[in-house]
């Protein structure tokens, strides 16, 4: 028997979108403000700050060992949220589809969503649905956009506050979500037995402030495409100070290293999407890297290097031998769409 | 893990560096060694090599295929591209490098149909897949990859594919170590002698850098202990003044090379003259097709006559390549040249000097 795939029509905005909206949307992401199917969600401020992001999920191939494009929608969202500290509430989702898109891939990416919002506690309260002619975009899109509380007044993370003692700390081991994917992609496909580690961050950072801690967090972020390398000289230009990393403390997977050097990729470039880098009170950094790995997601997590005064907006790298040489942006490398 | 951290341990490392600065300091001048191999460029940047030593002068040479294709040859490239019915296959690399007026990129903006592949084996492929098309496969490099593309034309003949052919910008390794070497200005202590370029050559076609010029030479591997390894050998034979031609990278090198790669490519290519960016017309370092395979040979194919123009003004990779500027030295290094809008070649390719100086040695 034929697969079902998705019309044009299925975009119209008449009975069939109803039916794709009602069958599949909402019955995955049920929920009561969902199910009135209202243009919009109303909910009650939960907190006097917010925390409010967006970000649309283009990925090719659409499934990779360890997630999909549903996953990484919904994880994505909720850990730019999360970097934060504020506890991720609400989530939208755009579905931009391809004529002819498979109706049992949609399901499978749906039910991927449900099962990432289940874990990171968060609920899709509204979305929206387009269907453009085959070849107007490759599979599917999807945008999801976020809002966060941040109970905690006290709570200032922020790309500026890394502050010369500070502590750097990675959740773990870096670098596995791109070669996951870059594994599957046609004329690089080889055996890897890597899977991406796309992951909810907010179950890593919510403990750390349950536990008092929040106010040693300056900084956060979370290295996605660029990488480890560019989130530092992000922080470093953005604070004003210099870094001092430690290659030898990178926790890198020996499956990662081998397969970057056949493919003559730097690891400390590759995109994350579960793993955060924080900026951490010196003095409180070996009590947040020990609540870290109590966490499922940050079991593997390091001290990698420190900040400096000087010189500002450079990250230095010692290397493993003991040489020490700056440590750059991604310059120019041709990224394939991996997120 | 398998062959990866035992090249990189550090407690060796630490032993190895502390009898460098030694030898290095009894033989109490600077020493200058050049690399002529851009993976040798980026790994001694990568691993931070040239911040250990101040009394080693670490610089490059013409080691990037890429950098050294001459712009008159890039322009050439982008003459074909411009024609109809043509795919342009490549490694990666060449698309970014700018001719004097444009860049395959910027070919690819307006249309023009450019593949890039890993191997010269896809090449082949994208020609049997577009039988209408034909598909030219831009032929870089240096005596590694020349032997695959060797082989690539001989299957080629073997299956009848009649709509493929290349663009050879082949260039070898010491015919150019031997131009320098042959410029006056030019002064060189010794040679980090490219690792996988040796493993298809061996050794014996350095033996005159010794003999004539009286300078060591070691074969080196990639890996920072391999680097360490071959610079100490090189500081062993000025210190007791015994230059010769050394292996350091023993596990992939044989003396006599890989002799079954060699007779490929000598089946295939012959010596010709070749034009290196800044070094000009070198006797006898690059390939062309031979006779009978002149039918792959893109350039009796095509109309490829480009006009002769000056290499960009202020642009100092000419002097980069012979190692008489550092890259720093140049006045559009980081201010006008950077890794985003090259100016010249070697600030393009990842393993150009310019490039790599860029990256990891700014401070």
């Amino acid at each position: 028997m034929e697969e079902k795939r998705i019309l044009l029509a299925h975009g119209s905005g008449g009975r069939m979108s109803r039916e794709l909206i009602e069958r599949y949307l909402v019955r995955q992401f049920e929920n009561p403000m969902l199910s009135l199917l209202n243009d919009q969600a109303v909910f009650p401020a939960p907190a006097q700050r917010l925390a409010f992001t967006t970000d649309s999920y283009v990925i090719d191939p659409i499934f990779f060992p360890g997630g999909d494009i549903g996953r990484l929608a919904v994880c994505g969202t909720v850990n730019d949220l999360a970097m934060s500290g504020a506890v991720p509430l609400y989530l939208s989702c755009s579905l931009i589809i391809e004529e002819g898109f498979l109706f049992s891939d949609l399901e499978r990416i749906l039910c991927s969503m449900k099962e990432a919002c289940e874990e990171a506690k968060v609920q899709v309260v509204t979305g929206d649905t387009k269907v453009v002619n085959r070849g107007g975009l490759d599979k599917i899109f999807i945008n999801t956009s976020g809002v966060g509380a941040l109970a905690d007044d006290n709570l200032m993370i922020c790309g500026h506050r890394a502050q010369v003692g500070d502590k750097i700390l990675v959740s773990g081991f870096l670098g596995d979500h791109e070669i996951a994917v870059l594994s599957q992609r046609k004329n690089l496909e080889f055996i890897t037995e890597i899977r991406s580690d796309s992951a909810p961050l907010n179950l890593v950072v919510e403990p750390i402030i349950q536990q008092g801690l929040g106010q040693s967090l300056h900084a956060m972020r979370d290295p996605t495409r660029g990488g480890l390398a560019t989130v530092l000289n992000e922080i470093a230009s953005q604070s004003g100070v210099g870094l001092v990393i430690e290659e030898a403390l990178i926790p890198i997977r020996d499956e990662v290293k081998g397969a970057c050097e056949i493919m003559g990729f730097d690891p400390l470039y590759l995109a994350n999407e579960g793993k955060l880098v924080a900026f951490v009170e010196g003095k409180k950094a070996h009590e947040v890297l020990s609540v870290m790995r109590d966490t499922k997601y940050g079991q593997d997590a390091q001290i990698i290097g420190e900040v400096v005064a000087e010189p500002k907006g450079v990250v230095y790298l010692r290397t493993s031998i003991g040489g020490t040489r700056i440590l750059d942006m991604l310059a120019t490398e041709q990224l394939p769409r991996i997120c | 893990m398998k062959y990866l951290d035992e090249y990189r341990d550090p407690a060796m490392a630490h032993d190895l560096i502390e009898r460098i600065k030694d030898l290095s300091a009894s033989i109490n001048r600077k020493t200058r060694f050049m690399e002529v191999c851009g993976s040798h460029t980026v790994a001694i940047y990568k691993a931070g090599i040239k911040s250990l030593f101040p009394n080693l002068d670490l610089i490059s040479g013409p080691g990037c295929p890429v950098c050294v294709t001459s712009s008159r040859d890039i322009d050439q490239i982008i003459r074909l591209a411009e024609l109809p019915g043509i795919i342009v296959a490549t490694f990666g690399d060449m698309i970014r490098v700018p001719g004097t007026t444009s860049s395959l990129q910027d070919e690819i903006s307006r249309g023009a149909k450019v593949s890039v592949v890993y191997s010269p084996l896809d090449a082949l492929e994208i020609a049997r897949e577009n039988q209408a098309k034909k598909v030219v496969f831009l032929a870089v490099g240096f005596e590694t990859t020349a032997p695959t593309i060797a082989a690539t034309i001989l299957q080629a003949e073997r299956e009848g594919v009649r709509n493929f052919s290349i663009l050879s910008y082949h260039k070898l390794i010491p015919p150019a170590m031997k131009a320098l070497l042959a410029e006056d200005e030019v002064r060189i202590d010794g040679f980090l002698c490219p690792g996988h370029v040796s493993a298809i050559i061996g050794s014996t076609p350095y033996e005159f850098i010794p003999k004539e010029y009286h300078i060591p030479a070691v074969i080196a591997g990639f890996e920072p202990l391999d680097i360490l390894q071959a610079l100490f050998m090189l500081l062993m034979q000025i210190k007791e003044n015994r230059p010769a031609v050394e292996i350091q990278y023993s596990r992939v090198v044989r003396p006599e090379g890989n002799p079954g790669a060699m007779k490929k490519l000598w089946q295939v290519f012959q010596p010709a003259d070749a034009t290196w960016r800044g070094l000009g017309v070198i006797p006898e370092s690059g390939l062309v097709l031979r006779q009978e395979f002149a039918h792959y040979d893109a350039s009796l194919q095509f109309d490829l006559s480009v006009e002769e123009r000056a290499d960009p003004p202020g642009c100092q990779c000419g002097q980069v390549l012979k190692g008489l500027q550092r890259p720093t030295d140049c006045p559009l290094f980081g201010r006008v040249c950077n890794p985003q809008q090259p100016i010249g070649p070697c600030m393009v390719s990842s393993e150009g000097s310019c490039a790599a100086a860029y990256k990891y040695g700014r401070s």
